[in-house]
């Protein structure tokens, strides 16, 4: 039993209905649920898998090479050039961590919220979230030029008696996406610690059990074991939310404690927050989308939830768009005449094809959603998911690019454009990423399976008073009916 | 069912937390003593193309540093001796030995004897010698005991923690100007006292931003 059923307070009867859709369809019994999700762990590995996987791992491949042609070379092989100092690789740390944010959205916030629909997606979720920050975190690592000195970055008592600079905001960077990464894994651990052990209960083999006994930590689903593990989730929960808010605020930061202008603004922080959320609810659709399909979890990833997904899509990305245009608008408001040409060079500049790309994918795009129509339809959904990042990676290009393009020396302009080795890194990490999901997929339940039986009607002790002889599974349980 | 692991298996978590610490205290502790400059580079005595020795210059004739090392007061190289220093001398002394043979052969050709340099400091370091003599850092506080060495050495890690060290707490360090060269100098018992007031007074501020040593 988890939380949301023994908390309940929307639906004290615990029915779920109140008129609204049932959160899980198919009418499933416990049994079900945790055959459906486990099965693909245990199964014969699919060779579509395979397929697929070998394509991920071949991408993987061309990441490393890229990387160690870089390291070779140095940062030459980039398109980096005098007053372009940040390129694709800050774009790609950008646009990688803002993607993980929906899913500590969906664990932590909407945990804290009562919103019982994320249990279907969180799982997922924060595993994308684990994976787009490990890419994330592979550009600030390669991009610092004498890559054996990396770990200046961190305060490690050194010969040099030499410590980071604790006013960058960079290294603010280093602890909010450490941090991030920190508490994200070992929040997604422990939500997984009664479904490894369902996993373990299942299987036959030895080894297979070993494992799973190791990583389930002697789980046995006593009374104690869920209290203290609710007990624990919660306190995650609640460490997990403000890193929601705290980390794009500081990635942020590494922009908005410039002097440059169109990097100097005071909304950056909340606008990239809900630009993260934005970019990382498309990629949760992306995923999901195929996964549901894929995998036959059409009753447990249903279109409501795809449907909800879509209505935070259209919420942030109205967020978004609101602040472009508060952007401008403040630029023009504050009579600064080179916040103002920064503006009207993002609009009318030599990036002005990136810019309007951005404003069409991620303002006017997602206002489809607000026909009901549309944000039903999954074919829609998954172009629209596409559509957005593609919106989301162009933003962070726009903010990089335009500003740092066009210096306060006229006689440093230049034009900046990414060479084959920024592409192919970037391609890269996509590889990287879908080898890591992939893997996901095939060893890990990829829906919390015990928190979904907690969201189900059959989760209220007093359901089967009122569906006797039903004809569902477990109605040949006898059961013990409270003393009336 | 039967159970996955054997009752000895409740051992594991805490052998693999002590585990766990315990190397990592060992790694950490390896690392700073084995990876230091204080490991790698102390005690370096590269072979010399001439057996010269300092111990014998320096400590039984009495030779002052700066009568080979002349322009370590002007210039940031304490530098190399010309193999003409060597033979203002050798001319008239010893000029038949063999292990000399080098520096005659020099003289000779015209071409320079390959002395191999022992303290180094990496191409992005820039060490003047001139600011550091002239302002009371004796020879012996960064190359040590030269009076006593047979062949030099490496004595100290000359790493940049090394070098902030007196940077940041220079009363600690320095002498006065005319000590600079003296070999196993002492300091007065009131040596900080003095120093404190010289570096007052001197305007000694020994810089510890980045781009005093790295430009």
């Amino acid at each position: 039993m988890s939380t949301t059923a023994t908390t309940d307070i929307n639906h004290p009867d615990g029915d779920g209905s109140h008129g609204e859709p049932p959160l899980i369809t198919g009418n499933l019994s416990f049994h079900e649920i945790t055959d459906l999700v486990s099965t693909h762990t245990e199964k014969k590995t699919p060779p579509l898998w395979y397929v697929a996987f070998g394509l991920a791992t071949s991408i993987t491949g061309l990441l490393f090479l890229m990387i160690a042609y870089l390291f070779w070379n140095g940062t030459g092989v980039w398109g980096l050039n005098n007053p372009v100092g940040w390129g694709w690789a800050i774009v790609n740390f950008v646009f990688w961590v803002g993607i993980g944010h929906a899913g500590t959205l969906i664990s932590a916030i909407l945990f804290l919220f009562r919103q019982k629909w994320r249990t279907s997606i969180n799982r997922a979720a924060e595993a994308m979230t684990l994976f787009a920050v490990m890419c994330a975190l592979v550009f600030p690592t390669i991009h610092v030029g004498r890559v054996w000195a990396v770990y200046w970055m961190l305060p490690i008592p050194n010969q040099m008696e030499m410590w980071p600079q604790f006013k960058s905001p960079l290294l603010w960077d280093v602890f909010a996406v450490s941090s991030y990464f920190l508490v994200s894994l070992v929040f997604w651990y422990v939500g997984l610690v009664p479904d490894l052990a369902t996993l373990r209960d299942r299987t036959k083999k030895i080894w297979r059990q070993r494992v799973l006994g190791f990583l389930s930590l002697g789980w046995t689903g006593a009374n104690r074991h869920w209290r203290n593990y609710e007990k624990c989730y919660l306190l995650l929960a609640a460490l997990a939310t403000p890193l929601v808010l705290s980390v794009h605020s500081v990635v942020s930061f590494d922009f908005a404690v410039s002097i440059i202008p169109g990097w100097h603004t005071t909304i950056f922080p909340p606008y990239f927050v809900a630009g993260a959320i934005f970019s990382g609810f498309a990629m949760v659709q992306t995923l999901m989308i195929i996964a549901r399909k894929v995998y036959n979890l059409e009753n447990i990833i249903t279109i409501s939830h795809i449907e909800r997904m879509n209505i935070v899509i259209v919420l942030t990305g109205s967020m978004v768009g609101f602040a472009y245009i508060t952007e401008f608008f403040i630029a023009w408001y504050s009579g600064v005449q080179y916040e103002q040409y920064a503006f009207l060079n993002r609009m009318f500049g030599p990036y002005a094809w990136a810019y309007w790309t951005m404003m069409f994918c991620n303002l006017f795009f997602p206002q489809f959603f607000w026909s009901k129509k549309l944000r039903t339809n999954i074919g829609f959904t998954f172009f629209a998911s596409i559509i957005v990042n593609i919106g989301m990676w162009f933003e962070r290009f726009v903010i990089t690019v335009t500003s740092l393009h066009r210096d306060y020396l006229p006689s440093s302009w230049d034009y900046y454009t990414p060479t084959i080795v920024d592409i192919l890194t970037f391609v890269g990490t996509f590889g990287l990423f879908f080898t890591l999901f992939l893997l996901f997929l095939r060893w890990v339940p990829m829906v919390a399976i015990a928190e979904v039986k907690g969201v189900m009607p059959k989760a209220d002790p007093h359901y089967y008073e009122d569906h006797e002889g039903d004809g569902m599974a477990g109605d040949h349980i006898p059961h013990v009916k409270p003393a009336s | 069912m039967a159970q996955i692991f054997p009752k000895n298996a409740n051992t594991l978590p805490v052998l693999s937390l002590a585990g766990v610490l315990f190397g990592g205290v060992l790694v950490v502790g390896l690392v700073w003593y084995y990876f230091s400059p204080e490991f790698v580079d102390v005690g370096y005595a590269p072979e010399q193309p001439v057996e010269y020795s300092h111990r014998f210059h320096v400590s039984e004739l009495g030779l002052d540093c700066r009568y080979c090392h002349s322009y370590v007061e002007v210039s940031p190289h304490a530098n190399i001796p010309a193999t003409e220093t060597c033979m203002n001398c050798h001319s008239q002394i010893q000029t038949e030995s063999l292990k000399l043979l080098p520096v005659r052969e020099s003289w000779a050709t015209g071409n320079s004897i390959e002395w191999v340099k022992v303290n180094f400091l990496p191409d992005y370091v820039q060490f003047n010698h001139s600011a550091h003599v002239n302002n009371g850092v004796g020879c012996e506080t960064c190359h040590g005991r030269i009076d006593q060495m047979e062949v030099v050495y490496q004595e100290e890690p000359l790493s940049m923690g090394w070098c902030l060290e007196c940077h940041r707490q220079p009363e600690l360090y320095l002498r006065p100007n005319s000590e600079v060269t003296t070999m196993g100098y002492v300091h007065p018992t009131d040596f900080v006292e003095q120093n404190v007031e010289r570096i007052a007074q001197d305007g000694i501020v020994p810089p510890t931003n980045c781009s005093a040593c790295h430009y």
